[in-house]
């Protein structure tokens, strides 16, 4: 048993090392579905410059703007700039067959990025777009390598370039291994303006990919509270009638 | 306590008499005395008896929450992801009867691990309760095809993954592997006509069975009374009214006991419901937040945990065919365990150390295999795993040989209880 339980402990003690590698570096996104004023961001900022290309089709206008403590007419001044009514869900017109002409992939639906990829992974891909001249749309991304997508944000974050370590070798590549990030042309926003921008677009997905969560947390308080007072009830009825057991 | 046969003499109510009138048609009162208040449980049962009725409410959670999602749900692959995501946001109530049920068929495994641990811990599959354990594996298949079944209808990218590396084990039959595949799918890959036939699968073929057999479980542990942690047999030892001395009424006595265990279930239940539904992917794996996409295969694929441990002893075999017959193995030696085992005693209170050795093996192997199962296979990994297959099937195949020369402790004729 003991010569076992040295063999699972040495077999496990490399495994913590594996977990930390294995794919780009993520920041974290600290999204946070309660700070209702970043949502409100995000959604302008979702719509504004997502929307156009990407559909939310499961997300509702209406749902959304009651979710994020706004009136109808506020949703209709501020984020719909279609002739779509509130009832109805974020969808695009772009036809799925010219943005495959377009782009050479159909954008995806972003209702539910943020819980298929993970906040800190759409945070770090949308920080991390770099100038690439080798590339048909002039940009690429280190979290997504080789990415269809343009940098959409590059007015705002400026025009990055990557920096690769190591020397240039014969073909003259030395894209060895990624450095870090350098501001080529500055853009209208400073790096802690972009990146809050980003943060709110990303808190705003968290909360689309999930209009529950919010009546999810809050309601599990009052249930929860219930089922302890009810078991605490149940242990006494138990004591009770087991006292006749000897 | 006002049994209901008392009512009835007290009476002369109009429940008394509607009771009458149907006990005349139908063995109402009979039944209820038979099953549950006059049916004689050991008063020693402890902490791993409440899995049992547990596994019975995780059942009842996923028949109702289950018939509620079936109202928005669509069975067809155009229509499916986006119906689940219209249960989720737009249907009233829709996000917590779906996570109830997503939640539920974890809980469901969960509860019915333990129970069958309970079994192997304390012998209580053997001599007279075979059939008993018998009833109780077929369960566990019944329940391992709903949520294989179950689990390709949200038709994400994993669900349609998963279903396609399942449904490929059957390609290792010799002669008619391909054909039994194409049979199972209803095409030549997994597609809108399997998904449909899925439904009906999960819907109501299997619960249909579930329950069927949930009632033969019951008759026959009913007919055989219940184990306990001493493994002696109550009904050995009966007072002058024929009752066994070691022997307490189910109702109330276990019944207001369940209840403890039911509370204390709904609240880690609902902490997971309303604070981690995907528990961190485990429950729901992020993948499966993407449509199905054929030509996409998701990074790593994986079942879902309570597959992995089979799913791992797969992988650790080179041979694909070699690889699917083991994982069977895995899962149907479980039904032998009866003639399997040796032993003279049933608990593990009087079983020697050998065996005791091979179950706590057994246990870890289980939860390694477990967990290698979620993990890319690395070499390192595959090695493990086939380490740790060794000792899970060393449990099975070398229990003929250990459990009879294991040295046991005097069972005791009467149950150890200490009133409290």
């Amino acid at each position: 048993m003991r010569t076992k339980l040295l063999i699972l402990a040495a077999a496990f003690a490399p495994v913590a090392a594996f977990a930390a590698g294995g794919g780009a570096h993520l920041d974290p996104a600290n999204a946070d579905v309660t700070n209702k004023a970043s949502l409100q961001r995000g959604a302008a900022n979702f719509v504004n410059y997502c929307l156009g290309c990407h559909s939310a089709q499961y997300v509702r206008y209406n749902r959304m703007a009651a979710d994020l403590g706004l009136s109808e007419q506020q949703l209709i001044d501020n984020l719909m700039f279609t002739t779509d009514s509130p009832h109805q869900t974020m969808r695009i017109g772009i036809k799925a067959e010219d943005a495959k002409r377009w782009f050479g992939v159909v954008p995806p639906d972003l209702s539910l990025i943020a819980r298929s990829r993970g906040a800190d992974y759409v945070y770090t891909f949308l920080r991390s777009f770099y100038a690439d001249p080798a590339k048909a749309s002039g940009w690429n991304n280190t979290v997504l390598p080789g990415t269809a997508m343009p940098h959409v944000l590059w007015e705002l974050q400026g025009i990055q370039e990557a920096v690769w370590a190591g020397e240039p070798d014969a073909a003259g590549d030395v894209r060895h291994e990624f450095k870090e990030f350098r501001i080529a042309t500055p853009g209208k926003m400073t790096v802690e303006e972009y990146d809050a921008f980003v943060r709110d677009t990303v808190n705003f997905l968290v909360y689309i990919g999930e209009p529950a969560q919010l009546q999810r947390r809050a309601l599990g308080v009052p249930v929860i509270a219930f089922l302890v007072f009810f078991t605490l009830l149940a242990y006494a009825l138990k004591k009770e009638y087991w006292k006749d057991v000897k | 306590m006002g049994s209901t046969s008392q009512t009835a003499k007290a009476g002369g109510g109009r429940l008394a008499a509607l009771t009458t009138w149907i006990d005349d048609r139908f063995p109402m009162t009979k039944m209820w005395k038979e099953q549950v208040s006059e049916y004689y449980a050991p008063k020693n049962m402890n902490f791993w008896y409440f899995f049992g009725s547990l596994a019975l409410l995780v059942m009842v959670i996923q028949i109702v929450t289950g018939i509620f999602l079936t109202m928005n749900y669509k069975p067809a692959a155009a229509d499916a992801f986006g119906s689940v995501e219209y249960i989720m946001r737009d249907v009233e109530w829709g996000w917590l009867i779906r996570y109830m049920h997503s939640t539920g068929a974890s809980a469901f495994f969960v509860v019915v691990y333990l129970h069958m641990f309970r079994a192997l811990l304390y012998g209580s599959y053997q001599k007279p309760r075979e059939l008993l354990w018998i009833f109780g594996m077929l369960i566990y298949f019944v329940l391992m095809g709903l949520a294989f079944f179950g689990y390709l209808l949200p038709w994400g990218n994993m669900s349609y993954w998963g279903a396609q590396v399942i449904v490929s084990l059957f390609g290792a039959v010799p002669v008619v592997g391909d054909s039994l595949m194409e049979w199972i799918r209803g095409d030549y890959y997994i597609s809108d006509i399997t998904l449909n036939r899925f439904f009906a699968l999960h819907v109501i073929a299997l619960p249909l069975v579930l329950v069927f057999l949930v009632i033969a479980h019951l008759i026959a542990l009913h007919e055989v009374g219940s184990n306990n942690p001493d493994g002696v047999e109550i009904k050995k030892v009966k007072g002058p009214d024929g009752i066994p001395l070691d022997g307490i009424p189910f109702h109330p006595y276990y019944t207001v006991k369940d209840i403890v265990g039911v509370g204390v279930f709904l609240i880690i239940f609902s902490l997971v419901i309303f604070y981690a539904p995907t528990m961190g992917g485990l429950f729901l794996e992020a993948p499966n937040f993407d449509p199905a996409n054929p030509l996409q295969t998701p990074a790593h694929i994986a079942p879902v945990w309570y597959f992995t441990p089979f799913y791992a002893i797969l992988r650790a075999v080179p041979s694909k065919s070699m690889g699917a017959l083991l994982m069977g193995a895995a899962v149907v030696l479980f039904v032998f365990l009866p003639w399997l085992d040796r032993g003279k005693v049933k608990s593990i209170r009087y079983r020697g150390p050998l065996f005791k050795f091979f179950l706590f093996s057994f246990a870890i192997s289980f939860v390694v295999l477990g967990w290698l199962g979620l993990q890319p296979a690395t070499p390192l990994f595959t090695n493990m795993a086939r380490f740790f297959s060794v000792v899970y099937f060393a449990f099975f195949l070398l229990m003929p040989w250990y459990s009879s020369i294991d040295k046991t402790k005097p069972v005791p004729t009467r149950v150890t209880y200490h009133a409290h």
